[in-house]
């Protein structure tokens, strides 16, 4: 199965099996945001508490693919107990992440790990991603060579930056 | 002539003793299809993907381009001689088209479009905004694609016409048991002739009789059907009837429409521009007889040439001996994906049916994503689709979010069965 081993590794699969944080809060206080991939049925529910500048507590809901359910549940593990700025700062990470492949000159198959002389930056993920949370989320860095499952591997991450905004605006939780 | 070893034998016209169809044989088909000859990955590439879009012999693609190398002209224009000849090509594809499906008229009832979606979508305007009033319902089916259910619900956002839905019973077909109330007061009723999810092929008679009897017109999407049964409207009785190229062989940016003469005759134009018009002044324009006032602009010539080349390839196969391959090869494939994967395995469709089912099967397996499974099987170069196929109600109904189909035509056979049900374990071992 060439290719495969990059994009379902064993700890991807774990949080598929045992996803952490598996739940609801009670909104409000907590904000409920819902995500959907248009393109294949994927959901997911965030579940956000921001007591003060902290992500005090988070849930995922939902259900889909291997990539998007394990994704979320390693969105939930990295951002839970972390500061706001600290949880977009991750958003952003993760998100550019996702789009080496865009950025590289050769496209897919471009380095086994994305490697590009272009965008020094961008090329070593490990230093994109603040915090130990941070070894489990590379895990997710074999998607870009599956474009199509790139929008799985956001979808949590989308999600939970539109309840971070709505948080931010003050918008009555829903 | 190309290898092809098919349909030697046909019935005599009207005779008793029909012989068996010729049984196709797909090693041989295979081989006119550049795409599945050439290794992938350096595997072979087993496709199951042909409800969403078919494969190309080698025929067709000689014929689209012969035609741009030799005779492209725009057409109904020219006067010198390729451009009469492209011409004579272009409406020799409208015919062969009306005919693969029966038309009474082929010459003025074949309406080239884009896809079927916008030949639907076509009828929803001209027919649903101006041959029914708003005051009329549309009844639609839990089964349908997208392409027969959002045209009328853009109807009845715009217009307000109530929008009905014959549902489905537990074993994957219509439920006919409220159709004489759902199509009281109904302007059209849209029906496919095959579910894409299902494999379920539907009896139009009882609806179209009820239609009919209440005054409503009958739009049939058959993409899923036309390129592997004989359609024949006038024995259907439908009164639209929409199908695509890209799923018969043919090339993608074609879909067809059948419509009774007088209907269309009665419907004002879809969209306006050059060749749809007879007269146009500052002030005013008068339409063009059908079916030339409903194709405004250069039409996809070449595609037609295109088309009317993969119909001649279907007919040499033989509509019967396809009829009989698929049929033998959903009986297998269901067999042997129950015998190789038991409970882990469900299947949202009909038992096998020659008469009521046809070539695609889908599936759910227990606890691997329809997303999951069809990556896995991917990377084995097996090719199925995984999602909602454009069929979200349907979707809803069956009670998931999405789920993973495999689809045969004419060069598929069992060897790509057995590719399908082995990647299905691989998946199995990787995620179980």
């Amino acid at each position: 199965m060439s290719g495969l081993e990059d994009l379902y590794r064993e700890i991807i699969l774990d949080h598929y099996r045992s996803p952490r944080n598996r739940g609801e809060l009670e909104v409000p206080p907590a904000h409920r945001v819902e995500g959907f991939n248009p393109l294949c049925g994927d959901e997911v529910v965030v579940y956000l508490h921001v007591d003060g500048d902290t992500v005090s507590d988070v849930k995922i809901a939902g259900q889909g693919c291997s990539i998007s359910q394990s994704s979320a549940s390693m969105m939930s593990a990295a951002v839970k107990g972390r500061s706001v700025s600290e949880a977009r700062g991750l958003i952003r990470s993760f998100k550019a992440m996702m789009s080496i492949h865009e950025q590289s000159i050769g496209g897919p198959g471009t380095g086994s790990d994305g490697h590009d002389g272009e965008s020094p930056d961008l090329s070593d993920p490990s230093q994109l991603l603040e915090g130990d949370g941070l070894g489990e989320l590379a895990a997710l860095q074999g998607v870009v060579k599956f474009p199509v499952r790139i929008k799985c591997a956001t979808l949590s991450w989308n999600t939970l930056a539109q309840a971070l905004d709505e948080v931010e605006a003050g918008t009555p939780s829903q | 002539m190309t290898a092809t070893a098919h349909a030697s034998e046909h019935s005599p016209a009207g005779g008793s003793a029909r012989l068996a169809p010729a049984r196709l044989d797909a090693t041989v088909v295979r081989r006119d299809f550049p795409i599945l000859m050439a290794p992938h990955d350096g595997r072979r590439l087993v496709y199951l993907d042909s409800a969403s879009s078919s494969q190309r012999p080698q025929q067709v693609l000689d014929a689209m381009d012969h035609y741009y190398a030799t005779t492209h002209a725009n057409v109904h224009r020219g006067v010198y001689a390729i451009a009469e000849e492209a011409t004579r090509l272009y409406e020799a594809a409208r015919h062969k088209a009306g005919r693969y499906v029966n038309a009474p008229d082929p010459a003025r009832e074949v309406v080239f479009a884009k896809n079927a979606t916008e030949a639907i979508n076509l009828v929803a305007y001209s027919a649903g905004r101006h041959l029914i009033g708003p005051d009329k319902a549309v009844v639609s089916t839990e089964m349908e694609h997208h392409a027969n259910i959002v045209p009328w619900l853009m109807l009845h956002e715009e217009r307000g016409n109530e929008l009905r839905y014959l549902p489905l019973t537990e074993d994957f077909r219509l439920d006919l048991t409220d159709l004489e109330r759902l199509v009281d007061g109904a302007g059209i009723v849209a029906v496919s002739a095959m579910s894409n999810v299902l494999g379920t092929i539907n009896d139009l008679a009882p609806i179209v009789e009820a239609a009919h009897a209440a005054g409503a017109l009958v739009v049939c999407d058959a993409s899923q059907l036309a390129p592997h049964r004989h359609v024949d409207v006038q024995a259907l009785g439908v009164d639209f009837l929409a199908f695509t190229s890209h799923k018969m062989l043919g090339p993608t940016g074609l879909g067809v429409l059948w419509g009774r003469a007088e209907l269309l005759d009665a419907m004002p134009p879809f969209l306006g521009g050059g060749e749809m018009i007879r007269d146009v002044r500052l002030d005013g324009f008068v339409p063009n007889e059908i079916p030339w006032k409903f194709e405004a602009g250069t039409q996809p010539i070449a595609e037609a040439i295109g088309l009317a080349s993969a119909i001649d390839y279907l007919e040499m196969l033989g509509l019967e001996a396809i009829e009989a391959h698929e049929v033998e090869l959903t009986r297998f494939a269901i067999e042997t994906l129950r015998a190789d994967h038991g409970d882990d395995l469900t299947i949202f469709g009909p038992e096998p049916d020659p008469v009521g089912r046809g070539a695609v099967v889908s599936i759910g397996y227990a606890g691997i994503h329809p997303h999951d499974l069809a990556q896995v099987l991917d990377s084995s170069g097996v090719c199925v689709r995984a999602g909602h196929h454009c069929a979200k109600p349907l979707m809803r109904r069956l009670g998931v979010a999405a789920t993973a189909r495999a689809s045969f035509y004419v060069y598929n056979d069992e060897d790509d069965i057995c590719a399908l049900s082995s990647a299905l374990r691989s998946a199995k071992e990787l995620f179980g």
